[in-house]
C-alpha cells in the first residue's frame, strides 16, 4: 500500500533551490543545515552556504533574538552565493517565521513545526494571532507539521527526558528535507553513528528522528511532489566542502607541509574567527601549535617570537583583535620577520556586529599602524579561495620577510562550498633558506628580492639582536642617524612594492573594454558574478574584475581600469577600496555601499547596475 | 621539522664571550651595569652554547640588555617580552630563554603576560630590574613605587599601593622566585646560575639603583651600615636569622612571622623558622614575600621558593609526539581527503 502512495509521487526536476533552516538557537538549526550541505556535496550538486546566528549563545527560548538560521543553495550548475530568498523554509517556531519570512520569495514553501505555535510561543515572537491559521500566509505554500509531537511519537519507547526526545526534532525535520529533495540519509546517519558513538540512546533516537521523518515524507499525503537536483558538472576533480575558516586553517597546515616549516598559531579566542584556531588544534600530528594566549597581543608577540626561532608563525582575529595587535604587527615590519596576521573581518567599530559580516577594515589593514609601515594585503572571494589565499600569505611573508595580512569576513567564514582539492605538488613551491653562514653574515643584508636573511636562533656564529628601534641598513645595530632612517623607511616601502612582481595580473571577465566595469574585492565576488550574469541574460554589457591582492595592487590594475567608462564598485563598508583607488590611480568610481552586518545580494548588485547603465541594454 | 641545535660538549666560554661589540649605554653609575657583568660572569655557567641562548626585553631601561650580550637577542615592544619569549620557547624548546625587564615593562604592561607565563610554566626566565621608578621616559613613579613617592607625575605624592613583585610571581605559579641585589655580584651572580639550571617559570627580582631618577631607593638595603639590620639572607634548611651578628631571628608564632632576640637568654637559633624553598604550599612564601612590606622586618633576599612542576613546553612536546605516535605523521593526503570527499569525473 504505502509503496503504491509512493508511486503516486510526482518527482520534479529543478536547476536550483534555496532552502533555509530557522529556529531556536537550541534548535540546532545549524547543526541540520550543516548536515543537509553535506549531504548535499556528496551527492554532487554545487553548492553555497550562510549560516546566520545571533551573537547571544542562547537568547530567551522562542525571541524574536534568539532566531538562528541556516541557508544553503544547491544547483544543477556552477553557483557563487548561498541565494538571495530561499524557496523553502524549514521554521521550528513563530519567531524564526517571523524573522524569516520578508526574505522569502513569493509562492515559498513553508514547512512549520505546527506544535511550537502555542499561545506562548506566539506572544513572545508577537503575534497576535496565529499565522498558520490566520490567512496571513496565503502567498505561500504552507505545510504545518506537528514535529515535535511526531518525534515524540516515534522515540516514545526510548528511556529518555522529554527533552532529550524533544532535541532530535532538527533530525525529523531533516529527515523529510531528505525525503522532499530527494537525498540519501546515509551520510548523516553515519555522523550520527560517530558523534553520540559513546552515547548509544542518543544516537538511536537521533538516528530513529531521521528516518521517521524521511519515511513521514514518504507516507504521508502531505507532501505531493519530490524535487530532483541533478549533480552539477563542476570541472573534474575531488572535492570536499570547505567554510571559509576551514579554508584558512587547512591552508596554513599545507604551507606548513609545503615549506617543511613547524605551523605556529598565537591566537585568542574572538567571533568570528575562533573557528581557525579551534580547527589548528586539532592538528598536532602534523606538529601544528597552536597557542592560545592570554590576549590578543600575546597572540600576535608569540607569533613574532615564534617567526624569530623559525616557525611558520599566524596569527588570527577579527577587528577588535587587529586594533590591539598593530603596534606589533609594526614591530614584525620592523624586525622583517615573516609573520601571517588574518583578519575575519566583521560589523565595527568596537564590539559592534560580532556575528555579521563587513569589510570595513581595509583602511586599517592597509595603513592602520604608527609610522611608515607597508604590508602585503590579501583578501580572500570565496569561502575556497580561504584555501588558496592562507597557502599565498604564507609563501609570500617567507620570501619577503614581511608581515602579510590577509582579510576575509564572517560570510567567507561561515559560509561554505566545495572546495576541488588540488594536488600537492600543485600548490605553489615555498622554498625557506635559513641562513647558515656566518662568513659575511650581517641580519639587515637583503637578497634579490629585498628580504634579509632568516637567521634562526640555534645556528653557530650568527648571534645577532634585533628589535623594534630603527636598524643601521645591512648591519641591524640601532642607529638613530637621520639618513639612515629614510634609508631603512625607503627600502622597507621598495621591498613590499618588489613583491608585485608576484601579484597575477587581474582579470576581466566579458570585454576588455566597454561602458562599465564593476570591480570588487573580497567576498564580493559571487555576489556581483551573479548580478552580471543576470544582467547579460538581458542585454547589458558589462564586465567584472575582482581584487584579490590589494597591496601591492596587480601591475596591470591602473590599465585595466583606464578601459572602461565607468567603474562600479560595490563594497560592504562607506568606500574604503573606492578611497584606495582614488588615490591611487586618480580615477573616479562610482560607489555601491551597504553596511548592514549582511552580505551584497544579487539583485541589489543587478539593480545598481542598471541603474549606472540607466537601461542601456542595447535592445 | 624538528630544529637542532648542537651540545656544549667541550666549548669553553668566559664572561668576555657574552659581551657583544656595542657600547652599553646606561647612565653612569646605573645598577644595569652590575646586572649585566653578573649575567656575563654566571653565562659560562649556564651548560649552553651561546647561540642557543635567547634574551629577550621589551622596553625601558632595562631592555636594552639583550644588545649587550652576545647571544641571540630580541628588543621587543613594551610590556610584550614574556609572549615574545613564549613564542620563541615554544617553537624551539631547546633553546634556553630569558627575558631582562623593568618594574613597568613587566608589572604595568606587562602584568598580563608576566602572571600567564607563571601561571602556564613556561621554561623561560625572568629577570625583573626593579628601580621603582621610570627611568626611560625621565623619572615617572611605577608601579613598584611606594606609596606617597613623589616623582615627576605625583608632584603630591602616589595615592596607589605599589606591587610585592615576589607576591605576584608566587600567586601566579612562578615555580622559581627568588630576589637580589645590583649591588651583591656574588649573591646576584648565584640567584642567576640558579634560575639557569631551573626548569619552569624563574623569576628573579633584582632591586637596582636608579642614580638619576631614584636615587638611594635600596641604600638602607645595600649599604655596609644598614644592610645587616635590614637585609635577611635565605638559605635552604637554614634559620631565619639577621643582624651584623646574627642576634636576631625569625620565628613563627602560628601565621605570624614575629622578630626574636637571639641574644636575651629567652630566645634561641632552634626557635626560628627554618627556611625550606622546596615546600610546595606557597603559604610561607607569603609571609616571606610579606616582610618587605611590614615596618622593621629585615627583606629577604635569596630564593623564595622552588619546586618542580611540567613544564608547559614539555608538556605541548609530548602531546605532540604521543599524538603523532598513535595517528603518524600528518601528510597531505590525511589532510586533505579524509573527510567527506567526492570525485567528479
Ligand atoms: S635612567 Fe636610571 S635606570 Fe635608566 S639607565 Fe639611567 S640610571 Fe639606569
Amino acid at each position: 500500500m504505502e509503496k503504491e502512495k509512493t508511486q503516486e509521487k510526482e518527482i520534479q526536476s529543478l536547476t536550483e533551490v534555496t532552502v533555509r533552516f530557522a529556529g531556536d538557537s537550541g534548535d540546532g538549526m545549524q547543526l541540520s543545515g550543516s548536515q543537509f550541505t553535506e549531504t548535499t556535496a556528496i551527492v554532487g550538486n554545487d553548492l553555497s552556504t550562510l549560516p546566520d546566528f545571533p551573537a547571544e549563545i542562547r537568547a530567551p527560548a522562542g525571541s524574536l533574538a534568539g532566531v538562528s538560521g541556516f541557508q544553503l543553495h544547491f544547483s544543477s550548475s556552477d553557483i557563487q552565493t548561498p541565494g538571495d530568498s530561499p524557496d523553502v523554509l524549514v521554521a521550528m517556531n513563530p519567531a524564526a517565521l517571523k524573522v524569516n519570512l520578508k526574505d522569502l520569495k513569493p509562492n515559498a514553501t513553508i514547512i512549520a513545526n505546527s506544535n511550537a505555535f502555542d499561545a506562548k510561543n506566539l506572544k513572545l515572537a508577537l503575534y497576535d494571532t496565529n499565522p498558520l491559521e490566520d490567512g496571513s500566509l496565503a502567498g505561500y505554500n504552507v505545510i504545518p507539521v506537528p514535529l515535535t509531537q511526531l518525534t515524540m511519537t516515534a522515540l516514545q519507547d526510548l528511556d529518555l527526558s522529554v527533552k532529550e526526545k524533544d532535541k532530535c526534532k532538527n533530525f525529523f525535520a531533516l529527515g523529510i528535507m531528505y525525503w522532499i529533495y530527494n537525498r540519501p540519509i546515509d551520510v548523516t546517519s553515519k555522523w550520527i553513528e560517530s558523534k553520540f558513538a559513546r552515547k548509544p540512546l542518543i544516537l538511536e533516537a537521533n538516528k530513529r528522528a531521521l528516518q521517521a521523518g524521511y519515511n513521514y515524507g514518504e507516507t504521508t499525503e502531505i507532501f505531493t511532489t519530490r524535487y530532483e537536483i541533478k549533480p552539477a558538472r563542476l570541472p573534474k576533480g575531488i572535492y570536499r566542502n570547505v567554510s571559509g575558516n576551514e579554508a584558512v586553517a587547512l591552508g596554513f597546515v599545507a604551507a606548513s607541509l609545503k615549506s617543511g616549516l613547524n605551523l605556529f598559531l598565537g591566537s585568542y579566542p574572538i567571533t568570528p574567527a575562533s573557528e581557525i584556531l579551534q580547527e589548528l588544534s586539532k592538528y598536532k600530528d602534523f606538529g601544528v601549535i597552536t597557542f592560545q594566549a592570554e590576549d590578543e597581543i600575546a597572540g600576535i608577540a608569540s607569533a613574532i617570537g615564534a617567526s624569530f626561532a623559525g616557525s611558520l608563525a599566524v596569527t588570527t582575529t577579527s577587528g577588535p583583535g587587529l586594533s590591539l595587535k598593530t603596534e606589533a604587527i609594526g614591530l614584525a615590519v620592523m624586525t622583517e620577520l615573516p609573520l601571517v596576521i588574518v583578519d575575519v573581518q566583521r560589523g565595527g567599530p568596537s564590539t559592534g556586529l560580532p556575528t555579521k559580516t563587513e569589510q570595513a577594515d581595509l583602511l586599517q589593514a592597509l595603513y592602520g599602524r604608527h609610522g611608515e609601515a607597508p604590508i602585503i594585503v590579501l583578501s580572500a572571494q570565496s569561502p575556497a579561495d580561504c584555501y588558496f589565499m592562507s597557502v599565498e600569505a604564507c609563501r609570500l611573508a617567507i620570501k619577503y620577510m614581511t608581515p602579510v595580512l590577509l582579510l576575509t569576513d564572517g560570510y567567507l567564514a561561515f559560509g561554505s562550498e566545495p572546495l576541488r582539492i588540488p594536488e600537492f605538488k600543485d600548490l605553489p613551491e615555498i622554498p625557506v633558506n635559513f641562513r647558515k653562514d656566518a662568513e659575511g653574515f650581517h641580519p639587515y643584508l637583503r637578497d634579490e628580492n629585498l628580504a634579509r636573511p632568516w637567521a634562526i636562533p640555534g645556528t653557530p656564529g650568527l648571534e645577532h639582536r634585533i628589535g623594534g628601534l630603527e636598524k643601521k641598513d645591512i648591519y641591524g645595530n640601532i642607529s638613530y642617524d637621520p639618513e639612515n632612517h629614510q634609508v631603512m623607511v625607503n627600502k622597507r616601502k621598495e621591498k613590499i612594492e618588489k613583491a608585485q612582481q608576484d601579484v597575477p595580473d587581474i582579470i576581466v571577465e566579458g570585454d576588455q573594454q566597454g561602458e562599465l566595469l564593476v570591480l570588487g574585492w573580497g567576498s564580493t565576488y559571487g555576489a556581483i558574478k551573479e548580478a552580471i550574469n543576470h544582467v547579460k541574460a538581458q542585454g547589458y554589457q558589462v564586465s567584472q574584475a575582482h581584487i584579490k591582492y590589494i597591496h601591492p595592487f596587480p601591475k596591470n590594475l591602473g590599465d585595466v581600469l583606464r578601459k572602461f567608462k565607468k567603474i562600479l564598485l560595490p563594497e560592504l563598508n562607506m568606500g574604503q577600496m573606492a578611497t584606495v583607488i582614488r588615490s591611487t590611480f586618480l580615477i573616479d568610481v562610482i560607489q555601491f555601499n551597504k553596511v548592514q552586518g549582511q552580505p551584497l545580494k544579487v539583485s541589489e548588485v543587478e539593480n545598481k547596475i542598471k541603474e549606472v547603465l540607466g537601461g542601456q541594454n542595447g535592445n | 621539522m624538528e630544529i637542532k641545535v648542537d651540545e656544549l660538549a667541550g666549548v669553553k666560554y668566559t664572561a668576555k664571550d657574552f659581551a657583544s661589540d656595542v657600547d652599553v649605554k646606561w647612565c653612569p653609575g646605573c645598577g644595569d651595569y652590575s646586572i649585566l657583568a653578573q649575567v656575563q660572569r654566571s653565562s659560562p655557567d649556564f651548560g649552553e652554547r651561546k647561540e642557543n641562548i635567547v634574551w629577550v626585553s621589551g622596553i625601558g631601561c632595562s631592555s636594552r640588555f639583550p644588545y649587550y650580550m652576545n647571544t641571540y637577542g630580541f628588543h621587543g615592544i613594551h610590556g610584550r617580552a614574556g609572549a615574545i619569549a613564549t613564542g620563541v620557547k615554544l617553537a624551539n624548546p631547546k633553546l634556553q630563554v630569558w627575558v631582562a625587564t623593568g618594574d613597568g615593562d613587566m608589572l604595568s604592561i606587562g602584568g598580563n603576560h608576566f602572571i600567564h607565563l607563571c601561571r602556564k610554566n613556561i621554561d623561560v626566565k625572568v629577570i625583573m630590574f626593579n628601580n621603582r621608578i621610570y627611568g626611560l621616559t625621565k623619572g615617572q613613579y611605577s608601579p613598584t613605587s611606594e606609596k606617597g613617592k613623589v616623582t615627576k607625575s605625583s608632584p603630591f605624592g602616589t595615592v596607589d599601593f605599589p606591587f610585592n613583585a615576589v607576591k605576584l610571581a608566587t600567586g601566579a605559579g612562578a615555580t622559581f622566585v627568588a630576589r637580589s641585589f645590583d649591588r651583591d655580584p656574588k649573591h646576584l651572580q648565584d640567584m642567576i646560575n640558579r634560575a639557569a639550571k631551573h626548569h619552569g617559570a624563574a623569576f628573579i627580582e633584582v632591586y637596582q639603583n636608579c642614580p638619576i631618577f631614584n636615587d638611594g631607593a635600596f641604600s638602607l638595603l645595600t649599604e655596609k651600615e644598614t644592610k645587616p639590620d635590614n637585609v635577611i639572607v635565605l638559605e635552604h634548611g637554614k634559620p631565619l636569622v639577621f643582624g651584623a651578628n646574627k642576634e636576631k631571628g625569625i620565628k613563627l608564632d602560628g601565621l605570624n612571622p614575629v622578630v626574636i632576640d637571639l641574644s636575651d637568654g629567652k630566645n634561641s637559633v632552634n626557635d626560628c623558622w627554618i627556611h625550606d624553598e622546596f615546600d610546595d604550599n606557597p603559604t610561607r612564601v607569603f609571609l616571606l614575600a610579606r616582610f618587605s612590606d611590614i615596618p622593621n622586618f629585615p627583606v629577604p633576599i635569596g630564593v623564595f621558593r622552588q619546586f618542580s612542576k611540567p613544564t608547559y613546553d614539555k608538556d605541548y612536546v609530548q602531546q605532540i609526539s604521543d599524538i603523532q605516535a598513535k595517528k603518524g605523521a600528518g601528510t597531505y593526503e590525511k589532510l586533505m581527503y579524509t573527510t567527506n570527499i567526492w570525485e567528479v569525473r
